[in-house]
């Protein structure tokens, strides 16, 4: 399979890639890594007329240490995030979060900024960052702006960015020893989750987003406010599909994600509690 | 557009079109067809190559983003004749049933032990999971990889 025909214009620096993209509206997609966005235009799912690639801008892929929390460039590899011992020591579910995502091939060029931008619900950076209490970073034709990661889903594959505007940065605070868990629950290997769940917990504090329970990632507000409260982490996890909408498909019914989601719930809550 | 992409150590110029995904640039513009394309969907791995160094699903990158890198496909890891000792590993080991997954095994399998030089069983699997082989023939390829980590 092949793309339908595009132009293609590679950026040297995020302000280039963003006037490119401005010059060419909503007819123009920025490629990173490519592993969400080209299979799509091979099944002709996506027909931008316009590729501008960002991929080979140099100073978006790093992982800084920023005092509270660990600052990732957009451009990040999923292979860095899973190695990089600054992620490894200060925000270990995320670095684990990212070992599952696809396969080595595809984690070799996928981009966090990427996955994140692309917005799917299935996916298992999103949900992680908004478990963690991410920020994001988007950069726009009239400068820069921070994204809370609780605001930024706004739909299936949609996002609150304009279409003008590139995601530069995420900043995930530190977890300073909180446990964690993270739980992917999939028939095949390297497939998306049917169910998976983003956790951790401190004390009385917990952040829970879930994997492919609706349109978005979802944020397992419930869970955490009877956490907070002193529940049991039974009792906690019988609220894990509050604020979930999952939908039917070849894989599982709705009734049955919802069952997974507590059992999941459950699973990496005892485990972040340990 | 213009593109030019080292392919097994020698540098190669073309002008394709922006579209053109790199495994048929490999496969028609070059004719180096060890590479084969099998679900055209980077699910299983058949079409993988090294872009600098590292393994990646040649179905799913453009040519025009393997501009100015080096590619390393199954015909370029033989040393002066001689088998690459992950290709001897998969003979000796009986690492193929049909042979079609094979390529894309092999680089998958050099590129786990770039990474990792002795990785255990289980890494070995993991390390596997984007290959798919239809003939199922796991176990073989699992202990021809962890054979040429021994040597």
């Amino acid at each position: 399979m092949i793309p339908a025909s595009f132009d293609y214009k590679r950026a040297g620096s995020a302000a280039e890639a963003i006037a490119l993209v401005g010059q060419h509206g909503d007819d123009a997609k920025f490629l990173a890594g490519g592993h969400s966005l080209l299979p799509l235009m091979k099944l002709r799912l996506a027909q931008p007329a316009v590729l501008v690639d960002i991929a080979r801008i140099k100073d978006l892929s790093y992982v800084r240490d920023a005092g509270d929390h660990i600052a990732i460039g957009a451009l990040t590899r999923h292979r860095e995030v899973e190695t990089n011992p600054l992620l490894t020591q200060h925000v270990p579910l995320l670095s684990h979060a990212a070992s599952h995502v696809g396969d080595p091939q595809v984690r070799h060029r996928g981009t966090i900024g990427g996955s994140i931008a692309h917005a799917d619900p299935a996916s298992d950076l999103p949900a992680t960052t908004l478990a963690l209490g991410a920020t994001y970073v988007a950069q726009g034709p009239n400068g820069t702006r921070e994204i809370a990661a609780s605001d930024f889903y706004t739909g299936f594959l949609e996002s609150a960015l304009a279409p003008d505007e590139m995601l530069t940065e995420i900043r995930v605070p530190k977890m300073n020893g909180a446990g964690w868990s993270f739980q992917k629950f999939n028939r095949r290997a390297q497939d998306w989750a049917i169910v998976g769940v983003a956790a951790w917990r401190r004390g009385t504090e917990s952040g829970v987003a879930l994997v492919n329970m609706g349109s978005t990632p979802v944020l397992a507000s419930s869970v955490s406010g009877a956490i907070a409260k002193g529940a049991s982490v039974g009792d906690a996890a019988a609220l894990a599909a509050a604020e979930a909408e999952p939908q039917s498909d070849n894989n599982a019914t709705a009734e049955y994600r919802e069952h997974l989601a507590k059992v999941l719930v459950r699973r990496a809550l005892e485990q972040a509690s340990a | 557009m213009k593109v030019s992409i080292t392919v097994n150590g020698s540098s190669r110029e073309a002008d394709v079109e922006p579209r053109t995904l790199l495994v048929h640039y490999i496969r028609e513009h070059l004719g180096l067809t060890g590479t084969n394309i099998g679900c055209d969907t980077s699910s299983c791995g058949a079409c993988t190559v090294h872009v600098d160094g590292e393994s990646v699903k040649s179905c799913t990158m453009l040519a025009v983003q393997a501009d100015g890198c080096s590619v390393t496909t199954i015909e370029g890891i033989s040393r002066g004749g001689e088998m690459h000792p992950m290709q001897k590993s998969f003979m000796e080991n009986h690492g193929l049933q049909c042979g079609y997954c094979t390529p894309g095994m092999v680089m998958a399998a050099i590129g786990i032990l770039d990474e990792n030089p002795s990785p255990t069983e289980e890494e070995v699997r993991i390390g596997l999971e984007g290959n798919l082989c239809r003939c199922t023939g796991y176990h073989n390829i699992v202990q021809s990889v962890l054979a040429a980590a021994k040597k």
